[in-house]
């Protein structure tokens, strides 16, 4: 599914270069659900912004789904993002003036999709994470909870082969924090391959995987039982 | 290429992002609209200028000078100077014949006259004329005709009088056409009433037949001055030189005498307003077309000051599939939108001024601003520039947008 092996980063900062991936070798199959943990500039933020292919890596490989991912035009790295991932971040990103469902149908509107097809699949998905009722409410309407779940469904809209998620829980509460960790189990046990970003342990431990990056190098990889979130609800 | 013109969605996300600051929205379309009232305002002003001047002038031959006998100032083949010069009939159709690009020479003779109806009198200008004065110089008769040629041919003692006259010498309600009025004892009948503009060369109150004129007051083959107009195509000033030289030469006087003949070039003197008109055209084009860069220049500012507030909006939309292109679509339509809404509002309200103008200043006969308006065509390149100005300066922070990486633009809180 996906496969990394020695990727740099570094960004520069005045005359010097802040070297932020040191070689970093991953690989995660098909259905795996993988937290990646890390203090504050360990590069697990980079890492996911590579591997989302909003930055590139200065050297390295990066294979997602047997497609070399390098030195993709804007285009067609809008179209890949498009295509084969879904963002999930911390502080929701939806666009304050649409309602729910314009927001969670936006990636098909820019797949091409018709209007009706895509208010229909983008209903459909908002009906996944519980919403229907709060369909045409718009984002400042709506609890954080609920506006995570907007993002997840939009997230989903375009049936990514891989979630890709910063820190989801990291503007709620705990209480909302699991119930949104609750759907995120529920989308892998349907099969979705999802790397998480955080740098909460209870948030880590409900992945089947944990990788632990400090420094910019995996100081740890290693699966997990998984702590299914319904239990602390 | 334009398929996404007439997709709802392209016109939802401009709707959107348009009418989420209505306040900003409206004071961005002002300059613009300012601009477009400006230039449709100024132009039908113009325009109502001219038409009303064409108006004024439109039934006299504008391409036309005056030409009369003074006194000489210089000695000439033995003839003392200060010898009065006095114009012939035959100088008139010589000038006709010799000169280049003449159109007519209309031969007049003018005296006063003590005008006697009964007990109504009064002092007028009395003019000796062709019928051919009827096509240089349309009058504008209320009531009967003009001189015709059988006048002319019979010496008849008929006149056409001006309206004021009527009004001076006739009580009344008085039917005029038909009547008999002395003219410095002579009887006259009247035969025809006109109007008196107020352009349009001299005048005279009271028009005989030329041949009568002569008979009754002893000219003989002397004309008092002459009006000669040009064929639209030559140049005036050349025909008045061309004329005067002609008629320096059949009258015996030194070619280089500037005071012998007296003249008026109508013609020039009509250049030089209508260059004052083309003038303020010109000025109005110009200002109303600097207006509308400024306002559009304004337009392109707030949207860069927009894209700048909506970086993490667009870093998003990026994340989520968009290319730059598309992002870049959407920004210039947004400009273009906004810059042909604000102009068709300006054009309307353009127009409303035009109404008002001309319900305030264009009623009457004599009125300012004659149909100012401003043609469908002018509209249309209004519109033009207004979509490619548009365009161009929507292009500007359209390029703003995508120059920033979506990775910067969602870290950005």
């Amino acid at each position: 599914m996906l496969e990394i092996k020695q990727l740099h980063k570094s960004y520069p900062i005045g005359d010097s270069h802040l070297h932020v991936l040191k070689g970093i070798d991953l690989s995660v199959k098909e259905g795996e659900m993988v937290a990646i943990m890390g203090s504050s500039g360990s590069g697990k933020s980079t890492l996911l912004n590579i591997i989302g292919m909003l930055d590139h890596a200065d050297s390295g490989e990066y294979i997602l789904d047997g497609l070399l991912i390098k030195n993709l035009t804007e285009k067609k790295a809008a179209v890949y993002r498009n295509k084969f991932l879904g963002f999930i971040f911390q502080s929701f990103n939806l666009i304050n003036y649409k309602n729910a469902l314009e927001n969670v149908a936006l990636p098909l509107y820019y797949q091409g999709m018709k209007r009706k097809e895509r208010q229909e699949l983008a209903m459909f998905h908002l009906g996944k994470v519980g919403l229907t009722d709060w369909a045409h409410h718009l984002p400042k309407e709506l609890s954080g909870g609920q506006n995570q779940r907007v993002a997840i469904a939009r997230a989903l809209a375009a049936n990514p082969k891989l979630l890709l998620a910063d820190e989801p829980t990291g503007a709620l509460d705990t209480t909302t924090s699991y119930e949104i960790m609750e759907f995120i189990q529920q989308l892998n046990d349907e099969g979705k391959t999802i790397l998480i970003v955080t740098h909460e342990e209870d948030i880590a431990n409900m992945c089947k995987r944990i990788v632990r990056l400090r420094d910019g190098v995996i100081m740890e990889d290693k699966k997990v039982t998984q702590v299914r979130a319904n239990q602390h609800v | 290429m334009f398929k996404f013109l007439f997709d709802r969605d392209t016109w939802q996300e401009v709707y959107q992002s348009i009418t989420k600051n209505k306040l900003r929205t409206v004071i961005t379309m002002v300059g613009v609209w300012w601009g477009i009232l400006l230039l449709i305002g100024l132009l039908g002003a113009a325009r109502g200028m001219e038409n009303s001047f064409n108006r004024a002038f439109g039934d006299f031959a504008t391409n036309s000078v005056f030409i009369w006998g003074q006194n000489t100032s210089k000695p000439f083949k033995g003839f003392q100077e200060g010898r009065r010069v006095r114009l012939k009939l035959s100088d008139a159709r010589k000038i006709e014949s010799a000169v280049e690009g003449i159109e007519f020479v209309v031969p007049r003779n003018q005296s006063t006259g003590f005008v006697v109806n009964g007990e109504l009198s009064g002092t007028f200008n009395v003019a000796g004329d062709l019928p051919l004065l009827d096509v240089v110089q349309k009058k504008n008769l209320i009531k009967g005709r003009f001189i015709n040629q059988n006048d002319i041919e019979g010496k008849r003692k008929v006149a056409v009088i001006s309206e004021d006259i009527y009004k001076q010498v006739f009580e009344k309600d008085v039917e005029p056409i038909g009547q008999l009025i002395k003219i410095n004892s002579l009887n006259f009948k009247v035969v025809g009433v006109f109007e008196v503009k107020n352009f349009g060369g001299p005048q005279s109150d009271i028009h005989i037949p030329f041949d009568t004129f002569q008979q009754v007051y002893n000219q003989g083959d002397r004309i008092g001055w002459m009006m000669i107009t040009g064929k639209p195509e030559y140049n005036i000033k050349q025909i008045e030189e061309d004329a005067k030289l002609l008629l320096k030469n059949l009258n015996k006087i030194h070619p280089k005498d500037k005071r012998a003949l007296g003249s008026y070039n109508l013609g020039a003197d009509f250049k030089k307003v209508t260059g004052f008109l083309i003038g303020m055209q010109f000025l109005t084009w110009f200002v109303g077309i600097a207006t509308l860069i400024a306002g559009v220049f304004a337009i392109g500012n707030i949207l860069l000051i927009t894209v700048k507030e909506r970086t993490k909006e667009i870093g998003v939309r990026r994340a989520l599939g968009a290319t730059p292109f598309e992002i870049k679509r959407q920004i210039v339509v947004e400009a273009v939108t906004l810059t042909l809404a604000a102009g068709l509002m300006g054009i309307i309200s353009g127009g409303w001024i035009l109404i008002l103008l001309d319900s305030k200043y264009g009623q009457g006969d004599d009125a300012t601003l004659v149909n100012a308006s401003v043609s469908l065509f002018i509209v249309f390149i209004a519109l033009l520039i207004l979509v490619v100005l548009g365009t161009l300066i929507g292009l500007i922070p359209a390029f703003k947008a995508t120059s920033v990486k979506p990775i910067e633009a969602l870290r950005e809180e």
